[in-house]
């Protein structure tokens, strides 16, 4: 295992509020990668826009710090330039569901070997306290006065109907099964999505870290996450969260692999023409 | 025939009217390589209702013994396909254009001629094969090669099965010798130089034009005209190792081509002024992370939806600004194939010397015309990636504002870009001082970039009393009118860059007594970007914006008017 210390960015001057959520998850990235023993230079983190986006601005690898909703898009063609890079797409609930909604369904639909790790802590951070696609009805927020009074968007369950090559839901104060899923996603060949349910302190007083201990189980060693029909039903049940991987499906296609410069040469488009 | 048939200038035009799905695109595909190949130049267009099937669209074929590169109204000959084809180009048809087509069709007009297509396609099996009929037909009226028609016939009809193909040269053998019956007689002189030429079109140029760039990603969402260009590089990307992708929309098309870029490929799109607006957030991700984007941008008139399939030049302002904030970019905006060709190559050249965004601006009348040209000229690929080490500082500061340019996984640098704005690192920073000068550092490059200005290319007299000035497509129209007009006190200055703009090119105005801009456009863009530019007099101006191009006759008489 490599130390964590080497994805550390020094002197960085973190924009998170103390108690925050990100602080778990950062970690949590960061042991992933040690544990992978996986070089910085071979790592490139893509993010949007909000405070989860702002991840890779504090770990040490290479970045794509970009626009608000964009990563997966970005994400995809990097992977598709050079599929030797381990293209982590890392941003939150509503730069990926909502400013982002349209790229999420069809990255799934193209299945690149990408990880997509969500924050969703079910609140706008950055633009302070809003609600967001996974904000629960009737949530009273700084812009919702009398309540959310739509449907919050299920991200597993559109991610199970689409068919996703992985499907992972965690909790960031859980250490060791957070590590774990990132580690699985980034081994996963395909996409794959980690959902991190994540406090904000600030702006989220019901999803506390508290409210996440009480509403969410672990998913049993017996659970076959290769059963599309019955992780419909896990994603679909939202009275209690399931953690875990909620679903997989090992044998489909890799998007970058089908494309035409691949098909005789395996040489990534990026060094082509390059002294390597 | 009576003499009226006669028409001994040594070209003939042809236009062939019907309804989408009547097989007007067969006909000139075929009938363009067989006069090509017959030693025939060749220039031909389109024009197209926004529909798949019905409505009325137009090709017209122009056939000559001397270079054709632009569209006139005269029509020689017209083949109506159907009962109304002839309804909506009334204004082009005089008492010398000959009408040729099904005696239903023609009956009723004057100087008609009546051929039976579909009798004579049914002789040979069936009705469809009526087209071929009418392109031998042609094809004899012309005084095409017979083994040129036979080979183009059997080439497109090559994956029917052998009976199929076999009645098609025959349907079209038979017309051909019709045509040549007929007594109408066009003198065309074929040219051996001509033979060995090809034929393209400007979606081709383009396309082609790329991959001489070293384009090796194209990420885009369908939008007429700009398609064809994503097509042909997708029919291309096997052999060029082109990573082509179909976006789930122009957000994450021009996203995409933005990233593949910062991850080491030659990143295009090609969209219209619709899909452009969607890609603006991008152009300005593009500004600032300084990774390049090549643009094709085929413009048709908008606002919004406007007219799908029709031409303009209206989306100059469009690219000149868009994006929010302050950086450099650079426009082209070609005025024919060949620097369709080479400016489109040339634009991942200049994207990657100075990491900018680069627009090759066309438009639907550029994209869809045809001609003959000799080989593309040669293009280096001038690559600009540097290998990195531990201590890389993507956005170092320079003195010409480039900061040397790595990619992920090429040397031991870690390649950190950033929209917020960023130090040396690219680490997010509120710090004003560090602001101005990445601000500066970004607008700095715009100085360089003036270094590599493409001249505009004057046609005609250099010592004029009129200047004539346009952009882009339009150029071999003007040129043709003015030829046409004959006064040599008339040139043309065309620019194919038309942003930024070299202090240098003032001269050619100082020299003038009047200038007048051609536009297809309602409120003369480039114009006004001139008098921004350089504060040159562009109170005369030409303005065209019904969706319909140019014609030479209609040009003519307008720039005969302004030099009275």
């Amino acid at each position: 295992m490599f130390e964590t210390k080497i994805y550390d960015i020094p002197d960085a001057d973190i924009a998170w509020c103390p108690g925050c959520g990100n602080f778990g998850i950062i970690n949590e990235l960061k042991t992933a990668l040690a544990q992978l023993e996986i070089e910085p230079q071979r790592v490139v983190v893509v993010s949007g826009i909000g405070q989860a986006a702002k991840m890779p601005q504090y770990v040490r690898a290479h970045m794509f710090n970009g626009l608000h909703g964009r990563s997966l898009p970005a994400a995809v063609a990097i992977k598709m330039v050079n599929p030797e890079l381990i293209v982590i797409a890392e941003s939150g609930d509503g730069c990926t569901y909502g400013e982002g909604g349209n790229h999420f369904i069809h990255t799934i639909r193209k299945n690149p070997d990408i990880t997509n790790i969500v924050h969703d802590n079910q609140i706008y951070g950055l633009t302070k306290g809003q609600a967001s696609p996974t904000t629960a009805r009737g949530q009273v927020t700084t812009l919702q006065f009398d309540g959310v009074y739509v449907d919050p968007f299920n991200p597993i369950a559109v991610a199970v109907a689409l068919d996703a090559s992985f499907v992972a839901r965690t909790f960031s104060g859980n250490f060791n099964l957070t590590v774990e899923l990132i580690k699985m996603a980034i081994q996963h060949k395909g996409y794959a999505l980690v959902d991190i349910l994540q406090p904000c302190v600030t702006f989220n007083k019901v999803n506390t870290y508290q409210w996440y201990r009480e509403n969410t189980y672990l998913l049993p060693d017996s659970y076959d996450p290769t059963d599309r029909e019955a992780a419909f039903k896990i994603a679909t049940d939202t009275n209690k969260l399931a953690l875990g991987v909620i679903y997989k499906n090992p044998n489909k296609p890799i998007f970058e692999e089908q494309l035409a410069p691949y098909k005789t040469d395996k040489t990534p488009v990026a060094y082509r023409g390059l002294e390597r | 025939m009576d003499e009226m048939h006669v028409k001994p200038n040594g070209e003939v035009s042809i236009v062939l009217s019907g309804a989408a799905g009547q097989g007007i695109q067969a006909v000139e595909h075929i009938l363009t390589r067989v006069a090509k190949d017959s030693g025939f130049y060749v220039f031909a267009t389109k024009e197209y209702m926004s529909r798949v099937r019905g409505g009325n669209n137009s090709t017209e074929l122009r056939i000559s013994e001397k270079p054709v590169y632009a569209y006139v109204d005269r029509i020689d000959i017209i083949v109506p396909l159907n009962d109304n084809a002839l309804e909506r180009l009334r204004s082009r048809i005089t008492d010398k254009t000959i009408i040729l087509g099904e005696p239903r069709y023609v009956e009723k007009e004057n100087n008609s001629i009546g051929v039976r297509f579909e009798e004579i396609a049914e002789s040979f099996g069936n009705k469809i094969y009526e087209n071929s009929v009418a392109i031998g037909v042609l094809s004899g009226i012309i005084g095409a090669d017979e083994d040129a028609l036979v080979k183009h016939i059997s080439e497109y009809f090559k994956k029917k099965p052998e009976e199929v193909i076999k009645a098609n040269v025959n349907a079209a053998l038979k017309g051909y010798e019709i045509g040549k019956t007929l007594g109408l007689k066009f003198e065309i002189k074929p040219n051996e130089k001509v033979k060995s030429q090809i034929l393209m079109n400007g979606s081709e140029a383009v396309a082609k034009g790329a991959i001489a760039g070293g384009c090796n990603f194209i990420s885009s969402y369908p939008m007429s005209p700009a398609t064809t260009v994503f097509t042909e590089l997708s029919r291309l990307s096997s052999e060029y190792g082109v990573l082509v992708d179909q976006a789930e929309d122009e957000i994450a098309a021009a996203n995409m081509a933005i990233a593949a870029w910062y991850a080491g490929a030659r990143g295009m799109v090609s969209t219209s002024g619709g899909g452009f607006a969607l890609m603006t957030e991008a152009i300005s991700l593009a500004g600032m992370i300084e990774t390049p984007i090549v643009v094709h941008l085929g413009q048709r008139p908008g606002p919004a939806t406007g007219l799908p399939t029709r031409t303009e030049q209206g989306d100059l302002n469009l690219v000149l600004y868009a994006g929010h904030g302050e950086f450099p970019r650079v426009v082209y905006a070609p005025g024919n194939l060949c620097e369709a060709y080479q400016l489109t190559a040339k634009a991942f050249n200049i994207a990657d010397k100075y990491q900018i965004p680069v627009f090759v601006l066309t438009d639907q009348y550029l994209l869809d015309s045809f001609y003959n040209v000799d080989e593309m000229p040669q293009v280096q690929i001038e690559r600009y990636i540097v290998k990195t080490d531990e201590n890389y500082r993507r956005y170092e500061v320079t003195e010409d504002g480039i900061s040397p340019r790595g990619i992920p996984g090429y040397g031991r640098g870690l390649i950190r870009v950033d929209s917020d704005e960023h130090d040396e690192y690219g680490h997010i920073t509120e710090s004003g001082e560090v602001r101005v000068k990445m601000v500066e550092k970004r607008l700095r490059k715009l100085d360089k970039i003036k270094e590599d200005f493409v001249m505009p290319k004057l046609f005609g007299n250099e010592s004029y009393e009129y200047l004539v000035v346009c952009w882009g497509s339009t150029q071999q129209i003007v040129k043709e009118a003015i030829e046409r007009i004959g006064n040599d006190k008339i040139s043309m200055l065309h620019f194919s860059q038309v942003y930024p703009i070299s202090p240098k090119v003032k001269d050619y105005f100082d020299k003038a007594k009047k200038v007048i801009f051609v536009e297809q456009n309602a409120t003369g863009q480039f114009a006004n970007l001139l008098k921004l530019e350089l504060g040159v007099d562009t109170s005369h101006r030409i303005l065209k914006y019904s969706g319909y191009v140019y014609s030479v006759e209609e040009l003519a008489e307008k720039i005969s008017k302004e030099v009275e």
